[in-house]
């Protein structure tokens, strides 16, 4: 066990706790970048989409790991950070201008969506946000003019400066741009957890109450959490359009949002390394099943639903046995083996609460 | 004359909502949680009935078939809770919201496989004949719907504001310690409640199915029945059913009288405006604590 000795304040805030932390990050870093040197295009392919769904993922968690709130409708978010990059890539703007573009405007809109909503929380924020979610669909159709209805829009190659990245002849180029975006957006939410805002975020998801009385503006808050969140989410969107080459209504449906938002929890909520997680469990489990098919010898037999039945009965099983996620079991292991044999059964257990109804105050 | 036929069809509509609605407000009203399930329960409970009913299954007549079909939801609904929903006793709210939604996922896959996917019709003796009322032609199964819905919400309603058990259970939701304190089996009430919002869902899908197909995917209907629960007031009963009539009779109307497109924005807008306008619903059940 590392004993960290502290002689600033600083040291608490510092982004790696010591060297040897520091440097197993640049080793996974570097393992990132070294990537394509070492697996063929399809497994490229695939660590692609766990990277774009990581960083959906981050946005959500921020919103719902961070400050407490459950949204069920990111998949509009997504929606509109894929469509607003592809319309002004439609314009004629650079890619380079585009691309942050489509976050800003989704956090924009975010915000704005986030200003009603302030004064709904816990089971009626999630409802209002899918119902948000589901009138996506319905004014993606509306729009056709812009957004192609059901036809849907076709993400032309990327153009940066004369460099071109085409999503499937130049599978490790479209790599790079997610590995980029991944490592901006972990940094951006490593950095805001360290300042002032994300402890104003975890104040809030932990006590409405005591957060207003340490003197963090509630609404505010929650607002700037929409807004990062959404934008996050927009970039992942826009990547996501082009990983799937095509966009249209039913690209980014209700099921998405679910399955981000299970995502997180599966993965851990509110640790930047639970959206990691979680998205190798999304991005995989529809190959893990294949093989698992192949063992029983039905792999040639489709079984509609099935992928979802899977994954919620992992998700059960998570809340029940580890609601800490995949990040928390491994925390868990970690300390276990440092702390050898001193490590004990109820060094984890979680504080109880007891219901008091919401209807009466 | 159109507009009452439309007006009726969507009451019949809005019951079915309704009904699935109260599963939310039955669970809500004891627990403080969601059931986001509740509409894959509805599905789930259609196709057990189905199963004991049509002849190319089991064809049991259909009145044992209906109460052996409620009875087997109810038990669902206990066995979920004593099983799973009860270890998350003490845990957040989210934690149960998400839990459900998982559950409604495993339910789906689970009515896929044991049903197909092709949608099927129960075979009911509520689903024959027209009833001619003053130049308006209903169909038997809506009456049917409309009069089992008014029931089950008017016996619910006095469930809770009379007999000791309904008592017990908003006991419990306002404050879990206090009931205990008070001698209430605060697990065991809960218990009874999963229980009952499966058999309420049995009635649901079992009416459902006599109006129309139903295929594992028919469970997305309980996103319609929130918008009722949310515009009704979650955690009133009376209200659940409102709610589910204000948006039965708006999807007819809106379909006929707005553009293309726009219809089937309809409930989801009003749910959205419900929400902004008077977030605790149109039957507040939120009171200020006087000290």
């Amino acid at each position: 066990m590392r004993i960290h000795f502290k002689t600033t304040y600083n040291h608490d805030i510092r982004l790696f706790a010591d060297r040897t932390t520091f440097l197993k990050y640049a080793a996974l870093l570097v393992f990132a970048v070294a990537l394509p040197f070492l697996i063929g295009d399809f497994y490229l392919g695939e660590a692609t989409n766990v990277l774009i769904w990581a960083i959906a993922g981050l946005g959500l968690m921020l919103l719902t790991g961070q400050t407490g709130q459950v949204s069920l409708g990111h998949a509009a978010f997504l929606a509109l950070g894929a469509y607003s990059n592809l319309i002004l890539l439609d314009k004629g703007v650079p890619f380079i201008i585009s691309f942050p573009l489509a976050g800003i405007i989704t956090g924009v809109v975010g915000t704005i969506i986030a200003i009603p909503a302030l004064r709904l929380h816990g089971i009626y924020l999630a409802i209002a946000t899918m119902a948000i979610s589901i009138l996506a669909d319905d004014i993606i159709v509306l729009t056709e003019r812009w957004t192609g209805g059901v036809v849907g829009m076709f993400p032309p190659t990327i153009d940066i400066f004369g460099f071109e990245i085409e999503r499937w002849t130049q599978p490790d180029r479209f790599y790079y741009l997610v590995l980029f975006t991944a490592v901006v957006c972990t940094l951006i939410y490593r950095n805001l957890l360290r300042s002032p805002l994300g402890r104003a975020f975890a104040a809030v998801r932990d006590s409405e109450v005591s957060a207003a009385a340490m003197g963090v503006h509630i609404a505010r808050t929650k607002m700037t959490a929409f807004g990062i969140s959404c934008a996050i989410t927009g970039l992942g969107g826009a990547l996501m359009g082009y990983y799937s080459g095509m966009v249209n209504n039913e690209t980014f449906t209700i099921v998405i949002s679910i399955q981000l938002l299970m995502m997180i929890v599966i993965g851990g909520l509110g640790s930047i390394h639970g959206a990691f997680f979680g998205a190798f469990v999304v991005a995989f489990l529809p190959q893990g099943l294949s093989i698992a098919k192949g063992w029983f010898g039905t792999s040639s037999v489709a079984i509609p639903g099935l992928e979802f039945g899977v994954f919620g009965m992992i998700l059960v099983l998570f809340i029940l046995f580890e609601p800490d996620g995949i990040y928390g079991r491994w925390v868990k292991t970690r300390i276990w083996f440092e702390l050898f044999p001193f490590a004990r059964k109820d060094m984890f257990k979680r504080q109880k609460s007891y219901l008091k109804t919401e209807r009466l105050r | 004359m159109e507009f009452l036929q439309l007006f009726v069809s969507g009451l019949a509509n809005g019951s079915v909502y309704g009904l699935i609605a109260l599963g939310f407000v039955l669970i809500y009203k004891a627990t403080e949680s969601v059931n986001f399930a509740q509409g894959d329960f509805m599905m789930f409970g259609a196709f057990i009935a189905l199963w004991l009913t049509n002849t190319e299954y089991m064809g049991l007549p259909f009145w044992i078939a209906a109460p052996m079909a409620m009875a087997a939801m109810g038990l669902l609904g206990y066995l979920l809770d004593v099983t799973i929903i009860r270890r998350m006793f003490g845990q957040s709210q989210t934690a149960v919201v998400i839990l459900t939604i998982a559950l409604g996922f495993v339910i789906r896959f689970f009515a896929g496989v044991f049903w197909g996917h092709e949608p099927q019709t129960l075979q009911s003796p509520l689903a024959v004949g027209d009833v001619t009322i003053g130049g308006v032609v209903l169909g038997m199964a809506d009456v049917t719907i409309i009069v089992v819905t008014a029931l089950l919400t008017f016996s619910l309603f006095q469930f809770f504001k009379h007999t000791k058990l309904g008592l017990a259970m908003q006991a419990a939701s306002q404050n879990q310690m206090a009931a205990y304190y008070m001698g209430i089996p605060v697990k065991r009430v809960q218990g009874f409640i999963w229980a009952l919002s499966g058999v309420v869902a049995a009635v649901a899908g079992i009416l459902f199915a006599s109006k129309g197909a139903i295929d594992p995917n028919a469970g997305m209907l309980g996103i319609k029945a929130f918008a009722a629960a949310v515009i009704g007031g979650f955690g009133s009963l009376p209200g659940a059913l409102v709610g589910g009539l204000i948006i039965g009779v708006i999807e007819p109307f809106a379909a006929r009288y707005l553009p293309a497109g726009y219809s089937q924005m309809a409930p989801y807008v009003l749910l959205l405006l419900v929400l902004v306008f008077r977030p605790h619903g149109l039957f507040s059940q939120v009171r200020t604590k006087k000290v």
